[in-house]
């Protein structure tokens, strides 16, 4: 028999209480338990980052993770991004209107890391995307047009927080 | 590609992590989780009880001490990415640990977590060994110390007895204004690199070599200091075409030969990027010695 634990964490800005196997990784719970099913799982052993979600606002790895080890813990999923459901997030909203992506299995992992690149380096260059992402693999686009989109919507996050 | 059955534990104090390692059988401590969930997932281990130090504050700290930096074994390799003081003082971690994986790994990878897991490869396992750092373990019988060269017992392999764990580790500093370097080589940004090459130095007035510290990643079980290099190059100007003569002299070492690279690609790198990584701490320094 498995062991279980009562677990509650606080989801997108709500508090979700679950108990859980403790074996159970982040990535299963928020998908299996929570039908958050926009987190991906690629290769489960932390290569890929399809995965990747924000724990405490810092990006990890969901696959790489107990869900017991986020008892009290905030975590944001891509479903967190777009928060009325209608007005994409900026980055979202700069990956479609260029194209970056193809088959958009990675891209929840890839907004969620970049979320955090452009909060850290609102004025990053193409050398810092570059290296931002190379945890993330993406087997469709040559990671050409995700660059484009990520240094757009920097410049569109940037001019967000000038405006009065 | 899911982790086996096992009992969790999530002790809040090192006393409590030591109590159950001495009672339960066929445990495992679970520190950042970037090594240890990827081997549970796989089912490369099995144990029956997880003891998770997620939860253990005391030993997340970084503290600058008398000639020496002392880290917790739980402390985050993000936060000594971004500590002022690992920078100020001991550059070359500094500059070792952004070239660990990627921002997700290190966000939740520890320095305890790396040392113990000991791969020949870790960029923390080298900055240890260059350092000549000094771990503190802690078990059932009390604490101690070590001197890291007599860590690694094997590969992937550390000296601790089934119910110790480590807890810090202190890094002796260098002068300030010394040179410092790491540069590795890996097919692609974040891989484990094939090999590594960690260089401290410090000069006189003169440019001459007076107190010099290499270390090779990669090459065997255990990170590889250079005793041979490192005396040649004191009292000698690290001029592009001497380095390149005295680290030639690598070649004749040892390497694993593996699907990665052969032997022979690996001695290859261990005099290129011994010399660059000398060549780069050379042109760092800022404080030159009196005479």
């Amino acid at each position: 028999m498995s062991e279980t634990r009562r677990i509650a964490v606080t989801v997108n800005g709500a508090c979700r209480e679950a108990t859980v196997p403790v074996r159970v990784t982040l990535a299963d719970f928020l998908r299996e338990e929570l039908r958050l099913t926009g987190t991906h799982l690629g290769c489960e052993h932390g290569v890929c980052g399809a995965c990747t979600v924000l724990l405490d606002g810092l990006s990890a790895r969901s696959c790489l993770m107990l869900a017991v080890q986020a008892d009290g813990r905030e975590v944001t999923t891509v479903e967190g991004l777009a928060s009325d459901r209608k007005v994409l997030h900026p980055l979202q909203q700069a990956f479609h209107d260029h194209h970056g992506l193809q088959c958009g299995f990675c891209t929840p992992g890839i907004l969620m890391t970049l979320v955090e690149l452009l909060r850290d380096n609102p004025n990053p260059t193409e050398d810092d995307i570059r290296i931002g992402i190379s945890g993330n693999l993406c087997r469709c686009t040559g990671y050409q047009n995700i660059i484009v989109a990520a240094l757009d919507a920097a410049k569109r996050l940037r001019a967000a927080a000038a405006a009065p | 590609m899911k982790p086996p059955l096992f009992s969790y534990h999530a002790p809040r104090t090192t006393a409590d992590v030591i109590a159950l390692l001495g009672r339960l059988e066929n445990a495992k401590l679970l520190a950042g989780g970037q090594s240890l969930m990827p081997m549970l997932n796989m089912r490369y281990v099995l144990p029956d009880h997880l003891i998770d130090l997620n939860r253990v504050e005391e030993l997340r700290y970084i503290r600058d001490s008398d000639g020496a930096i002392e880290i917790g074994a739980m402390t985050l390799q993000r936060d000594i990415e971004f500590s002022e003081v690992v920078q100020r003082r001991c550059p070359l971690m500094h500059e070792a640990v952004a070239q660990i994986g990627h921002r997700q790994t290190r966000n939740r990878g520890t320095l305890g977590g790396s040392l113990c897991h000991l791969d020949p490869a870790a960029e923390l396992v080298s900055v240890a060994a260059v350092l000549e750092a000094k771990v503190s373990i802690a078990g059932r019988n009390g604490a101690r110390t070590l001197d890291f060269a007599a860590f690694p017992v094997a590969y992937m392999t550390p000296a601790l007895e089934p119910d110790e764990l480590l807890t810090g580790i202190a890094f002796p500093c260098w002068r300030p204004g010394h040179g410092f370097a790491f540069v590795e080589f890996s097919r692609r940004h974040g891989d484990f690199a094939i090999v590594s090459a960690a260089a401290l130095i410090e000069e006189d007035k003169h440019g001459k070599l007076t107190r010099v510290s290499l270390v090779l990643g990669g090459m065997g079980p255990a990170p590889l200091r250079a005793h041979n290099v490192e005396q040649a190059l004191i009292g000698e100007k690290p001029e592009e075409k001497r380095l390149r003569e005295i680290c030639e002299t690598l070649r004749s070492l040892e390497a694993i030969d593996d699907i990665h690279a052969p032997a022979s690609y690996r001695r290859q790198l261990a005099t290129v990027l011994s010399r660059r990584a000398l060549l780069k701490a050379h042109e760092r320094v800022v404080a030159k010695e009196a005479l």
